[in-house]
């Protein structure tokens, strides 16, 4: 323990942080806890069902919209993965793993959208090995 | 957060007003660690943020190999495609195990946080129980998709989705591995506060896997499977 005198401990619940994946304070104990979890739960639940229904359905909608549905509720329940079970929140008390979270996404985004940017250049600036064997003979 | 004009300033009585603390009703102190008072946050805070930056960093690796999957999707060298090879019955039980193990290793946190044994133990139980029938089924799909001559040799395609998938099924399978050492470590040691902090991290680990298999489920099962 440091000499700061504070009187949490070393482990004790700090009054106003939060390390991810904890629960806001306030909430009120057990009941609160199952709850949160709970929603999170069916509405999780509901986007895989959607996201599986719409796979599988034919004409319900536009074919070519199947992907960008698909694309949007995958996202959506990633959202509610983060906000129910890992507890991100805008809160004040969560700036620290928000901005980390933010930071990870750019990355991701930077990774997949560059590297799917510059092969498909590349696909169409080569010559396909088609044609090189083609020219060869 | 705020301009630069309304960064803190001090309040007429002369007390520091902070601008990161809005919204908070707790109490009568005013102390916020890790906001530049109140001192260095505890061990608990810091170790949960550590995990979190792994975690994050474990996704840019996943990311990755979405983006080798992406860009050689199309390139099934005359064999097999995502639309012949994957059934999504069997990727719809795989994703009710792994969510309902989700689900279930927040409730045993839950139950650890007060300090109740038998539920905690239960709610782990059960989380694993899940998480193994999903690596089981998992299994399954690989040597079923081998024994058809589909393996990772067949094609630039098959080998970016075993890659990706296989990844993740490691991921999961090295989860549950930690999930017994974690059981154990609660049943002989108790909550002590080193111990939930573990739990902690797994939690977080558990519930980033499930947030994995989403982007898996849909990019490349339910995709692959309708393109």
């Amino acid at each position: 323990m440091t000499d700061t005198g504070r009187t949490d401990g070393e482990d004790g619940h700090d009054e106003e942080d939060l390390a991810p994946g904890e629960e806001a304070i306030g909430g009120s104990g057990i009941a609160h806890g199952i709850s949160g979890y709970t929603l999170g739960l069916v509405l999780a639940t509901l986007l895989t069902v959607g996201s599986f229904y719409f796979a599988g359905s034919r004409g319900l909608i536009w074919g070519p919209g199947i992907p960008v549905a698909l694309i949007v509720l995958g996202i959506a329940q990633i959202g509610i993965h983060l906000v129910f079970f890992l507890h991100i929140t805008t809160g004040p008390d969560n700036t620290n793993n928000v901005l980390a979270l933010a930071f990870g996404f750019l990355i991701v985004f930077l990774v997949v959208v560059g590297s799917l940017w510059i092969m498909a250049n590349l696909n169409h600036n080569m010559t396909s090995m088609a044609d090189v064997i083609a020219m060869q003979r | 957060m705020s301009a630069a004009g309304t960064l803190p300033d001090r309040a007429p009585h002369g007390g520091q007003r902070d601008p990161y603390k809005i919204g908070h009703h707790g109490g009568g102190h005013h102390e916020a660690t890790g906001h530049g008072e109140g001192g260095p946050a505890s061990k608990r805070i810091i170790v949960g943020y550590g995990f979190w930056i792994f975690l994050l960093s474990d996704i840019v690796l996943f990311s990755a190999f979405f983006a080798t999957y992406a860009v050689l999707a199309k390139a099934t060298a005359g064999g097999p495609s995502g639309r012949d090879l994957f059934e999504l019955d069997r990727v719809a039980i795989e994703t009710a195990c792994l969510l309902a193990s989700s689900y279930l290793c927040g409730l045993a946190y839950v139950a650890a946080q007060a300090k109740n044994m038998l539920w905690t133990q239960i709610g782990l139980l059960a989380t694993g129980l899940l998480g193994f029938v999903f690596v089981l089924l998992e299994v399954q799909e690989f040597a079923q998709m081998a024994a058809e001559g589909a393996g990772p040799q067949r094609s630039a395609f098959l080998t970016a989705f075993f890659s990706l998938v296989g990844c993740h099924g490691l991921h999961v399978s090295l989860g549950l591995l930690w999930l017994g050492t974690m059981m154990a470590q609660i049943w002989a040691k108790g909550f002590r506060p080193a111990i939930m902090r573990r739990l902690l991290c797994f939690n977080l680990f558990w519930h980033a896997l499930d947030i994995i298999w989403v982007a898996i489920f849909t990019i490349v099962y339910l995709m692959g499977a309708g393109a």
